[in-house]
């Protein structure tokens, strides 16, 4: 495959720049996917239309993406995108949305969509919380996360957005973070592909919310690297069992204290294991602990268990997000149902 | 679909097949009570002649694929009753701000909150004018009897076309399940929305003096930029003042315009009355009945019977006001056109509200009685 320049993309498939999204926000890279995603299918831009609800996810392809866009109400963008796409088959329809707009005000159209199994592809993107209202409990925030409406933690639980669309019957169901572009683009081009309701999760870097709400003191300019590395640190994808021999210690207290007394016994037991301190979605600020083998790490699991700092060891694959494709299936698809339902009462 | 002729049919029935006849070809509804029939009779019609009928998950999402389809070329409807109203109200604004053409009819039911769900009223006068947030100028008709179940409905899709904006047929329990004569045309007349004929065009602006922009579809190669946000006329956001103020003047404007076009109101006795009342809807039916005994009776009453509620003709009001003694208005609820009346007549004669609720619809001695004691007071 040729690489095409840049310009060959801002040209072609964006307009109406500089895009309003904050340094380090996923979503200009989740546009730059699916610009790319669309270019390597060769779609007719004039025949696409991007549909999205409310938030900082619905400025994605509003007034960004070069093609027919219908920017909706909070939540509402797949019932939109029904009534068009019902009209007008020919159209590839895409909607954006935000894990707020699509899983909590626009919960009901989600699962109703994907029962439907009606022809649209959904990208919704997950930054863990409602951003651009200021970082508020979103449907997928995690338990105990502190926002501006959990300030001492939240009291609720997160769906598990791509089980919940599975059971309500999408026949494509995948979930990336923004880190990983080239899978996520491939996967935008599946979903398209598929005929039928696709769906998407994209757990995406928010700096400006995330900074609170995963407690980041660092400058703003380190945050966006920093949630980068986290998403990486905290999801592995379906099949690819992470590589290597390590486990994670969750400090008791200070994360400092921790590593000092952890770096000070495996020094003295000479162990040849690694530590160093690492961001986790499920886990917070924690120690990783990386060992040569596994033998090793046995025994490194057993040390840090007597740390007084550590309050608890877990394996490395312990609370990390499953990234991957989930669902490739096939059902009768809306449209053509509905078809079906024309040519029984006569009328095509 | 009815053939042409006379039918025995129920006012929702009617109102289906004016919707078909006029064009329409996407329905997305929800069921709820007393408008359910139309529903109905769009899921058995509406595949018969190439059209998609939809059942969604709420009328929220019904009002929101209405909209959707609308964009994509359908002339598109949705039929509810008061809560399925109220759940529309947001993407109703929606559609006055992206000046969407489309149908909503609300068959009204006795509110608030689910009432009485299998009773009429007319309590959904100023929800119909006033339900989203925002300012706009609502277009709302208002149907008499079966017959005008089928002819307002068809002149709704005509005005939502011609004006690109959203018109609400308010109907009410009575008139929908109530079974008349209904006489269909061999030929109904239909307006359809302006198009672009060039390779470009402003979707949201217009040097047309009838202030309504063109109306392209998705998939054309417009690229279009549909927002409910503040938008210039190419559609971009824009959220600047003069941008938004220019667009909602406009918007309002090419309706007031034409309020001429848009004012239907159907006069009886009105030549010599000194008592004018006015009434809408099934609330008109025994206000006519009424008026005619009244006038057997030598008192000198007249009917103006508004088929068109907004924009509310204050102006041919203010002029009535001129030439009678008195007003009474008859409606099912408890005092909502009295207000815009009191508003037009602005205190040169006497109004006199006459108010039901409670899912009744008032006897034409009820009426005859009210006229009785206004014309004593005179
Ligand atoms: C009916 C309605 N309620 C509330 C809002 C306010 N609002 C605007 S954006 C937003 C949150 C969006 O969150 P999300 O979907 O997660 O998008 P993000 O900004 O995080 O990308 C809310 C609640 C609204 N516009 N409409
Ligand atoms: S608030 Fe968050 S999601 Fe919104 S633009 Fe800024 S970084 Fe992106
Ligand atoms: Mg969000």
């Amino acid at each position: 495959m040729p690489v095409k320049p840049l310009s060959y993309y801002r040209e072609r498939y964006i307009r109406h720049q500089p895009s309003p999204f904050c340094p380090g926000c996923g979503n200009g890279i989740i546009l730059n996917c699916f610009a790319r995603a669309v270019d390597e299918l060769g779609l007719d831009q004039d025949r696409i239309l991007c549909v999205s609800g409310i938030g900082c996810s619905a400025w994605i392809p509003s007034p960004h993406f070069n093609s027919d866009t219908l920017h909706t109400t909070h939540g509402r963008a797949l019932a939109f995108a029904t009534g068009a796409k019902v009209f007008n088959s020919d159209l590839t329809v895409v909607v954006f949305t935000g894990d707020g707009d699509g899983a909590g005000i626009g919960g009901n159209h989600l699962i109703h969509a994907a029962r439907r199994n009606i022809d649209i592809t959904t990208i919704l993107v997950n930054n863990l919380s409602y951003a651009m209202t200021g970082g508020q409990i979103a449907p997928t925030t995690l338990h105990g996360s502190r926002t501006i409406t959990s300030p001492y933690g939240n009291p609720e639980n997160p769906f598990d957005l791509c089980r919940l669309v599975a059971a309500a019957g999408a026949t494509y169901v995948a979930r990336w973070t923004a880190y990983h572009v080239v899978e996520l683009t491939r996967s935008m081009e599946e979903a398209i592909k598929n005929r039928g309701f696709s769906f998407i999760e994209v757990i995406s870097p928010c700096p400006t919310r995330q900074r609170r709400i995963f407690g980041f003191r660092n400058p703003i300019y380190e945050v966006p690297s920093r949630i980068m590395e986290m998403l990486v640190e905290s999801t592995y994808i379906r099949g690819r069992e992470p590589k290597g021999h390590y486990c994670y210690a969750i400090p008791r207290a200070g994360v400092k204290e921790a590593l000092e007394a952890v770096e000070t016994e495996l020094g003295r037991r000479d162990l040849g294991a690694g530590v160093r301190q690492v961001d986790h979605l499920r886990w917070g600020t924690v120690l990783r602990v990386d060992c040569a083998g596994p033998e090793e790490l046995d025994s490194v699991k057993e040390l840090l268990g007597e740390v007084p700092e550590v309050e608890r060891v877990v394996g490395a694959l312990e609370g990390k997000v499953e990234l991957g494709v989930f669902v490739r299936e096939r059902r009768p698809e809306f449209v053509e149902s509905l078809r079906e339902v024309m040519r029984r009462a006569g009328g095509v | 679909m009815l053939p042409p002729g006379k039918h025995l049919v129920l006012g929702n029935i009617a109102c289906a097949e004016g919707a078909i006849r006029a064009g329409c070809r996407f329905f997305a509804g929800y069921p709820i009570t007393p408008a359910n029939e139309i529903t109905q009779h769009m899921a058995e019609e509406l595949p018969r002649v190439g059209g998609y009928f939809l059942q969604m998950e709420d009328e929220i999402a019904s009002m929101a694929a209405v909209i959707g389809a609308s964009w994509a070329g359908a002339k598109a409807m949705t039929a509810t009753s008061g809560p399925g109203f109220s759940l529309m109200q947001e993407n109703i604004g929606y559609a006055y701000m992206t000046e969407t053409p489309c149908v909503v009819v609300d068959v009204q039911r006795s509110g608030p909150s689910t009432g009485q769900a299998t009773m009429p009223s007319q309590q959904d006068f100023y929800q119909a004018r006033y339900g989203a947030h925002g300012d706009y100028e609502a277009v709302v008709l208002s149907p008499w009897s079966v017959q005008e179940m089928f002819d307002l409905t068809v002149r709704a899709f005509n005005l939502a076309e011609r004006f690109r904006t959203p018109v609400i047929l308010l109907a009410d329990g009575m008139i929908g399940h109530m079974m008349e004569k209904l006489v269909i045309p061999e030929k109904v007349e239909t307006v359809e929305r302006r198009r672009p004929a060039g390779a470009s065009c402003t979707p949201f602006g217009t040097e047309d003096p009838s202030l309504v922009p063109e109306m392209p579809r998705f998939g054309e190669g417009y690229r279009l930029l549909v927002t409910g946000s503040s938008h210039d006329p190419t559609g971009r956001r824009d959220y600047s003042p003069r941008v938004m103020e220019a667009k909602l003047r406009r918007m309002r404007e090419k309706i007031l315009r034409a309020e001429g076009e848009v004012r239907d109101i159907v006069e009886a006795g009105m030549g010599d009355a000194r008592i004018a009342v006015l009434s809408y809807g099934a609330s008109a039916r025994p206000s006519y009945g009424a008026v005619m005994k009244a006038r057997k009776e030598g008192i000198r009453a007249g009917l103006m019977r508004l088929r068109t509620l907004w924009p509310f003709p204050e102006e041919y009001l203010s002029k009535v006001a001129g030439e009678v003694e008195a007003f009474l208005v008859v409606e099912m609820n408890l005092g909502k056109a009295v207000r815009e009346v009191e508003r037009a007549v602005h205190g040169r004669v006497e109004v006199t509200p006459l108010t039901r609720v409670g899912g009744v619809v008032p006897t034409v001695e009820e009426v005859y009685q009210a006229i009785r004691r206004v014309d004593e007071c005179l």
